[in-house]
């Protein structure tokens, strides 16, 4: 693909196996060497997960007054439809070029200014809300694309472990049926993942559980 | 950067076995029944945004945010403890420049929230969060009291051991983590339904070891807590015969 790049992520032919400090990792030079730590369990953020994860600017994925910038909004609702008022409910997306605001990204680190590419919202009354900008299309690593999408994690008392899902957009009818995540869904469970436009961004509910529980992932 | 071609080539974070991962549910923590999800999760391959995550750092934290004692111009009250560590990732390489945010009720057991009015005090002089980031060790370290135990509305008389919040970003969406640790022998662990929704195998890694060697004489007691998260695989490319990158 002939990036051009200072990636961790990516590996020239010819290129050594030293990591960069600082980046994430990969190959080190032990390549046949298996895991050697169990991971640490996870554990439910609680009712009280406010005191420990709120930001004044949790939801700017992008800096206020970023031309271009959106909300992505939602309600979390639970197995008998009520809102989900303790939930903590973060993105985390490409911008509009498609680059990722992190080292590891191969065609360099997002260069739209102000953007974090990471939002974090409580949910008042259900409702999450995250200030950003639409991202672009993503390589899917294959040679081909991904339709413009954030993974989302969701939060809760209720719930031991985080769950995963992801954002799609509606006005994005062509790529979404090339995407490789979205097209291998039935077609009546992808819609639990695709936002609607909105006056002032896009919507999305997150259902939890019922008949159009949100699609989540095992990542 | 010459004229060789490129690969996009990312990282696999490995999934831990289910027997040693919490499941998002468990029967007798009753708040599951209506919040988590009841469909299998469809697997998502690790792609670009997977492999990729928020880049905070000291930015996000503020001088004395790793010393939970000394807030609002005093002291707080209850046993002085000292909690370190590593961020490690499953490989055993530490995770350097981490954030770690931390959330604990106070001595009494009482969190400093709206919707915990329990009979036990607050202290004006403590309001339960800290934030550190990972050296380039991987090492952490707060100064704050023990947390008490505290009673709520799971089943009769439940009561939640000793425990402190913690969420950690990687360098990956793949490796966030929110856990919880907890202090050695507590009587409470047989009763309480969150620490036994870990599997059996798992338990012993959310439970932090008492180090006498870390105490700070005539001021502090210690607790070390390794924390890790979901490592690479070590094997990123495939090879061909001849041992080139395919």
């Amino acid at each position: 693909m002939g990036f051009e790049h200072d990636s961790p992520l990516v590996r020239d032919a010819d290129e050594t196996n030293e990591r960069r400090p600082g980046t994430p990792r990969r190959g080190t030079g032990f390549l046949d060497e298996p895991p050697t730590l169990r991971t640490t369990p996870s554990a439910t953020v609680g009712p009280y997960l406010a005191i420990g994860l709120t930001w004044p600017d949790g939801a700017d994925a992008v800096a206020p007054g970023t031309a271009g910038e959106v909300w992505l909004r939602g309600t979390v609702r639970d197995g008998n439809g009520d809102v989900v008022p303790d939930a903590v409910v973060e993105t985390w997306q490409a911008d509009p070029d498609g680059r990722f605001a992190h080292p590891g990204d191969p065609r360099g680190s997002a260069s739209t200014p102000g953007f974090r590419g990471f939002g974090r919202s409580a949910t008042p009354g259900g409702e999450f809300a995250v200030r950003t900008l639409k991202p672009g299309p993503v390589p899917d690593g294959e040679g081909g694309l991904q339709a413009p999408h954030v993974d989302v994690s969701v939060f809760a008392r209720g719930l031991l472990d985080r769950v995963v899902t992801r954002i799609y957009f509606a006005d994005e009818a062509e790529a979404n049926a090339a995407d490789p995540v979205l097209s291998a869904l039935p077609e009546d469970r992808r819609r639990t993942l695709v936002a609607r436009r909105t006056e002032d961004g896009y919507r999305l509910d997150i259902n939890l559980q019922g008949d159009a529980e949100t699609v989540f992932f095992a990542v | 950067m010459t004229g060789t071609t490129s690969r996009l080539v990312l990282p696999r974070y490995l999934r831990e076995e289910d027997g040693h991962r919490t499941p998002v549910a468990s029967d007798g923590y009753r708040s599951t029944a209506l919040r988590a999800p009841l469909r299998t999760p469809v697997d998502l391959p690790h792609r670009l945004t997977e492999v990729t995550g928020p880049v905070l750092g000291e930015d996000r934290v503020t001088p004395g945010d790793a010393d939970l004692t000394l807030r609002a111009g005093g002291e707080a009250q209850g046993q002085r403890i000292i909690v370190f560590g590593r961020v490690l990732d499953s490989g055993g390489r530490p995770v350097p420049g981490a954030l770690l945010e931390i959330w604990q009720a106070n001595a009494a057991g009482r969190y400093r929230h709206v919707v915990d009015n329990w009979p036990a005090p607050l202290d004006p002089h403590f309001d339960g969060l800290g934030r550190v980031v990972t050296d380039s060790l991987g090492r952490y370290e707060f100064t704050t009291i023990k947390p008490g135990a505290y009673p709520w509305g799971n089943h009769h008389n439940a009561w939640r051991p000793a425990h402190i919040h913690f969420s950690l970003f990687g360098q990956a969406f793949t490796q966030r983590l929110v856990t919880q640790m907890y202090f050695p022998d507590d009587p409470l662990f047989g009763q309480d339904p969150i620490f036994n929704a870990i599997p059996p195998a798992a338990r012993h890694r959310a439970v932090a070891g008492f180090d006498l060697g870390r105490t700070q004489p005539d001021w502090a007691l210690a607790f070390e807590w390794d924390i890790v998260l979901r490592g690479t695989d070590q094997t990123p490319f495939e090879t061909d015969d001849d041992g080139d990158v395919a």
